[in-house]
């Protein structure tokens, strides 16, 4: 068996990496995990959560994220500042080289870099923080007393759109279906808020402001009709796109880069994990993520476990 | 949010930034924003590195309207970076500590 800096490095300390890195902790593996920005995940990002069992009030995503770093480094978990630039990786041995410079070897390395939200390219790059956004807990309190645009039909455009309307007047939510694909209970909050418009069947295909973003042009994908909405920003929620820059020609992947893994979280590469958003899983919730979680760290121990056996 | 910056508010502004000795890097922030809070410890520590060179200052965006309003901030965590009263960089959003500490670089450099 060769000798390695770690048993484990867990790459992203979103709720994933988190409850992976308390799993490998506990079973005494010798375990870092390397977050490039701040630990936690897009779950900070998230105003409110009231999907994750045990917390029957609802908490705010800051708080569980939060929570959860706590309870990973109090029981053992070392969480250290660096990013991943590439990786070797083969059965025997996993290399990971960071952004300060370093090298790091490991048995075994659980990918839990997540998504993030994906951009429409429709220009709006450079109406970032003018208006465009993606963080509703962030940025919608600029917006108190304005109109605004959110796109998208799935669970967080939902959720973030329903919130907006305690700042804005009026949020004109675009999406490109005629029915939203959110969960139930989020549709009917929506569909009955009056600040809420719906801008069935259509598509946002650019916008226009001298400094900020001032309007927001549609075109109905059924009728091809377009039209411009008068609005102060444009909040953006049509899913999201994999963190995984630094694996590609790794692992196996789908067309979108999401990482394909079987049921005990392992990619194409023996002892290589893949946990939470980053892998082709049919549900993104931070519930699945912590599943994911916990069975990748369990996989870890019983791959290094069969390296020791074999030796 | 950093815990060990010196907040500074709309009638300090001037005095604290504009008319600092050393570039200043000015932390607009909200206790209500997730993101702000966690890069909060990010930007504690790079005031330990960096905090000789460079004055690391924080603004809460619900106390204090008017300096947002001028700079035209609508997002926020947003980091400006003056020098001798004049915008030199602006970080809009959670960022890798290493862009950060990038940036702080490339301001200090710029003589």
């Amino acid at each position: 068996m060769a000798n390695t800096d770690y048993d484990v490095i867990i790459i992203g300390g979103g709720p994933a990496g988190l409850t992976a890195g308390m799993y490998a902790a506990r079973a005494r593996l010798n375990v870092v995990l390397f977050e490039k920005a701040a630990p936690g995940g897009q779950v900070i990002i998230t105003d409110w959560v009231e999907n994750y069992p045990g917390f029957p009030e609802g908490i705010t995503g800051y708080d569980l994220g939060e929570k959860m770093v706590t309870q990973a480094k109090n029981l053992g978990l070392t969480i250290e500042s660096d990013e991943i630039t590439s990786m070797t990786l083969s059965r025997e041995e996993k290399k990971v080289h960071l952004g300060s410079g370093k090298t790091v070897s490991a048995h075994t390395v659980i990918i839990a870099s997540g998504a993030s939200p994906r951009k429409l390219d429709i220009g709006e790059a450079k109406f970032m923080g003018k208006g465009v956004s993606f963080c509703a807990t962030c940025d919608a309190p600029f917006f108190r007393d304005k109109v605004l645009v959110a796109v998208g039909g799935g669970d967080t455009a939902v959720q973030e759109a329903i919130y907006l309307t305690k700042f804005a007047t009026k949020v004109y939510l675009v999406h490109r279906r005629d029915e939203l694909r959110a969960t139930k209970v989020l549709q009917e909050r929506a569909l009955k808020n009056d600040k809420i418009e719906m801008v069935w069947d259509s598509v946002v295909t650019g916008m226009d402001g001298f400094f900020n973003v001032e309007n927001v042009h549609i075109k109905n994908v059924k009728t091809q009709a377009q039209s411009t909405i008068k609005a102060d920003g444009c909040f953006i929620w049509v899913g999201t796109t994999p963190n995984t820059a630094y694996v590609k020609d790794n692992v196996k992947t789908d067309d979108g880069g999401f990482i394909f893994t079987d049921t005990h979280m392992e990619t194409s590469i023996p002892g290589v994990y893949a946990i939470g958003d980053v892998r082709t899983t049919p549900l993104k919730q931070i519930t699945t993520a912590v599943g994911d979680g916990a069975i990748a760290a369990m996989s870890a121990e019983h791959f290094i476990e069969n390296l020791k056996d074999a030796k | 949010m950093a815990e060990n910056i010196v907040e500074i508010d709309d009638d300090s502004f001037e005095k604290a930034v504009l008319k600092a000795d050393n570039p200043v890097m000015v932390d607009f922030w909200a206790p209500w924003c997730g993101p702000c809070r966690a890069i909060g410890p990010i930007v504690d520590e790079l005031e330990g590195i960096y905090g000789e060179k460079m004055n690391f200052v924080k603004v809460n965006v619900d106390e204090n309207p008017l300096t947002p309003s001028k700079y035209g901030i609508k997002a926020i965590p947003t980091l400006i970076f003056f020098k001798n009263g004049e915008v030199a960089e602006q970080i809009t959003g959670m960022v890798a500590r290493a862009k950060l500490e990038e940036t702080i670089k490339g301001v200090l450099k710029e003589g």
